[in-house]
């Protein structure tokens, strides 16, 4: 398929990025020479053939459901947030809009 | 005591490991020729982007403290750590301005190790900071990375490969006695190559990932770039097998590696897929190769013609499955969890969308940002069936060719990459050209497979030229014993560039 730039400009926003126009040329030209490129798979006959998701042979991993300490405290993982903490929380902007 | 021998740094683990416990070399001197080779070389290759001296010299102070003939292998060896493991304590940012604070604010710091970084800790192992990588591993050059691109030491006008580059640059210069890095596509495989340097990418589950900032997780594995196949194995022991804390991680047991090294070629069988010695290989990679296949002959091994029909689909299922677990991956760098505390302040009228996009759009590169879009398209409404399923079919027929070709043979032999490095800027302009680099290592990725890269020649030029060793799943031992009889034999791995 030939990618337009109001596609990108579509891709960008459900990726939650914001482009410029130069990047929006940029994307717009290197995503169509990247699907040029994956778009070779279609010449493969799959219909038969089951999708390979992981290959360790693993199937359900599970432990006993026992509640155990991480190597790190609450406190010390929040500290790493750029965001302020108030009462162990992270206190972002409003997820409903500006104020 | 006199001035630190400046030759230590160059020693392998097992010989510096040898002298550590026979008492005749102190840790901290070890410890400390490393650091004057950093100081005086990395100006010049800028593999190192993150230094922890003094702890590094604290940490040798007690080990020369212990008693000397108990301690582990890696006890007192210093090496460097890939910036995409998370070490306790020092900044761990991905090369990415999405976690580096960069002048006005504060790097990701994380509170907890990696299971690597802490296994390697309790061996004794001495971390000398963090190396250089693409921006969250996603390059073949060093040249996305938020901190510049590394040089490669045998020509600094090259890149040192990727992503793994800086811990491959920094090996071949001497400036550590072993790194960690990291191969999903050939991250680990195609810098050591391009640098001269030997390097493991482990079978898939092998290695814990667990605190190592995921790419691909279907595809991402953990292992050591060195000097040696055998100081490899050396690593590999102390790092590998099940973490309860990273559930791909089967029980599988882990051998001695460092004791099965002395087996014998004789009577192997060794296969060599015709689709890579195809069209667009280097002239001198082919015959660099070519006089490798012809050691393993005068050895003893079989030479056996086998093909690997789906290699030639292998780049563009790789640039399916990356993308689209990338873009699922990184959308937890949203500036709230962790990020550089330069994230842009919130101010009253931002959206919580809003601080997102300016999170996001102010600290992803262009790599990240392309391979996010990739993703998000490939994965949206009406695209997943035809790539991202599509993708995981052709991989279970890449799968199946290798599992055929392991019927007949033990090993497959390959080169690593199918040029020398090349120049710094010349792949940027143009994503596929950079994705082709990979080649020759993505199949075996899409496989799951162990597979080794060691030195095998040097172009005329002067550039290092690497021979891919692939084995079947969980049989490192076997591709580790060969890439060590191959190194009894030639000297290679042995040469160290001019800086």
């Amino acid at each position: 398929m030939q990618l337009t730039a109001d596609h990108v400009r579509h891709i960008a926003k459900l990726a939650r990025l914001t482009l410029t126009e130069e990047e929006i040329i940029r994307f717009t030209k290197d995503l169509g020479g990247i699907f040029t490129l994956i778009e070779r798979l279609s010449e493969v006959d799959t219909s038969s053939v089951a999708a390979t998701a992981q290959v360790t042979g693993l199937v359900n991993v599970s432990r006993a459901d026992e509640i155990r300490n991480g190597g790190a405290s609450p406190d010390a993982l929040l500290a790493t947030s750029p965001l302020p903490i108030r009462e162990h929380q992270i206190e972002t902007p409003s997820a409903h809009g500006s104020h | 005591m006199g001035a630190t021998d400046p030759t230590l740094s160059g020693l392998t683990i097992a010989e510096a490991s040898r002298r550590l416990r026979e008492g005749s070399m102190k840790a901290v001197d070890l410890t400390q020729s490393c650091i004057n080779r950093i100081e005086a070389v990395d100006a010049q290759l800028n593999a190192v982007i993150c230094k922890t001296f003094d702890r590094a010299l604290d940490q040798a102070k007690k080990i020369d403290a212990s008693p000397a003939t108990t301690r582990a292998p890696l006890a007192g060896i210093p090496y460097l750590t890939k910036d995409i493991f998370c070490e306790e304590g020092v900044p761990s940012t991905a090369a990415s301005n999405v976690l580096r604070g960069g002048l006005h604010g504060k790097d990701y710091i994380p509170p907890f190790d990696s299971t690597t970084t802490r296994k390697l800790k309790e061996a004794g192992a001495i971390s000398l900071g963090h190396s250089n990588t693409d921006e969250f591993v996603m390059g073949s050059s060093t040249e996305s990375s938020c901190y510049g691109t590394s040089k490669n030491p045998w020509d600094t006008t090259r890149v040192p490969g990727g992503s793994s580059g800086g811990s491959a640059a920094a090996v071949a210069a001497d400036e550590s006695i072993f790194a960690t890095g990291t191969d999903t596509g050939g991250s680990i495989r195609q810098p050591a190559a391009l640098t001269g340097t030997t390097g493991l990418k482990v079978t898939y589950g092998r290695v814990s990932r667990y605190g190592v900032i995921a790419m691909t997780s279907s595809l991402d594995t953990i292992g050591p770039i060195c000097k040696t196949a055998e100081d490899c194995a050396i690593v590999l022991e102390a790092i590998a097998g099940r973490d309860p804390l990273d559930a791909t991680t089967p029980d599988v047991a882990v051998p001695s590696y460092s004791g099965l090294l002395e087996g014998s070629m004789k009577g192997m069988k060794i296969g060599l897929p015709r689709e890579y010695m195809a069209d667009g290989l280097h002239p001198e990679v082919e015959a660099a190769v070519k006089a490798a296949v012809k050691a393993y002959e005068d050895m003893g091994a079989t030479i056996v013609d086998v093909s690997l029909p789906h290699t030639k689909y292998g780049v563009a299922t790789y640039y399916v499955l990356c993308p689209c677990e990338v873009s699922s991956n990184l959308a937890r760098f949203d500036g709230v969890r962790y990020g550089s505390t330069s994230s842009p302040h919130v101010s009253q009228e931002q959206s919580l969308v809003e601080y997102y996009e300016r999170v996001r759009s102010g600290g992803f590169g262009a790599e990240v940002k392309r391979r996010i879009m990739i993703g998000t398209h490939a994965l949206s409404a009406g695209y997943y069936e035809a790539y991202y399923r599509q993708a995981q079919k052709i991989r279970t027929l890449v799968l199946k060719d290798f599992t055929e070709a392991f019927q007949k043979v033990d090993l497959l032999l390959t080169p690593t990459t199918p040029n020398p490095a090349f120049t710094i800027g010349s792949k940027t302009s143009d994503p596929v050209t950079m994705y082709m680099e990979d080649v020759c290592t993505i199949p075996a990725s899409l496989a799951g497979v162990p597979a080794l890269s060691l030195p095998c020649g040097f172009s005329k030029d002067g550039l290092p030229i690497g021979l891919q060793i692939i084995g079947p799943a969980f049989e490192e031992a076997k591709v580790l014993m060969a890439g060590h009889q191959y190194q009894k034999i030639t000297d290679w791995h042995t040469k160290k560039p001019t800086l």
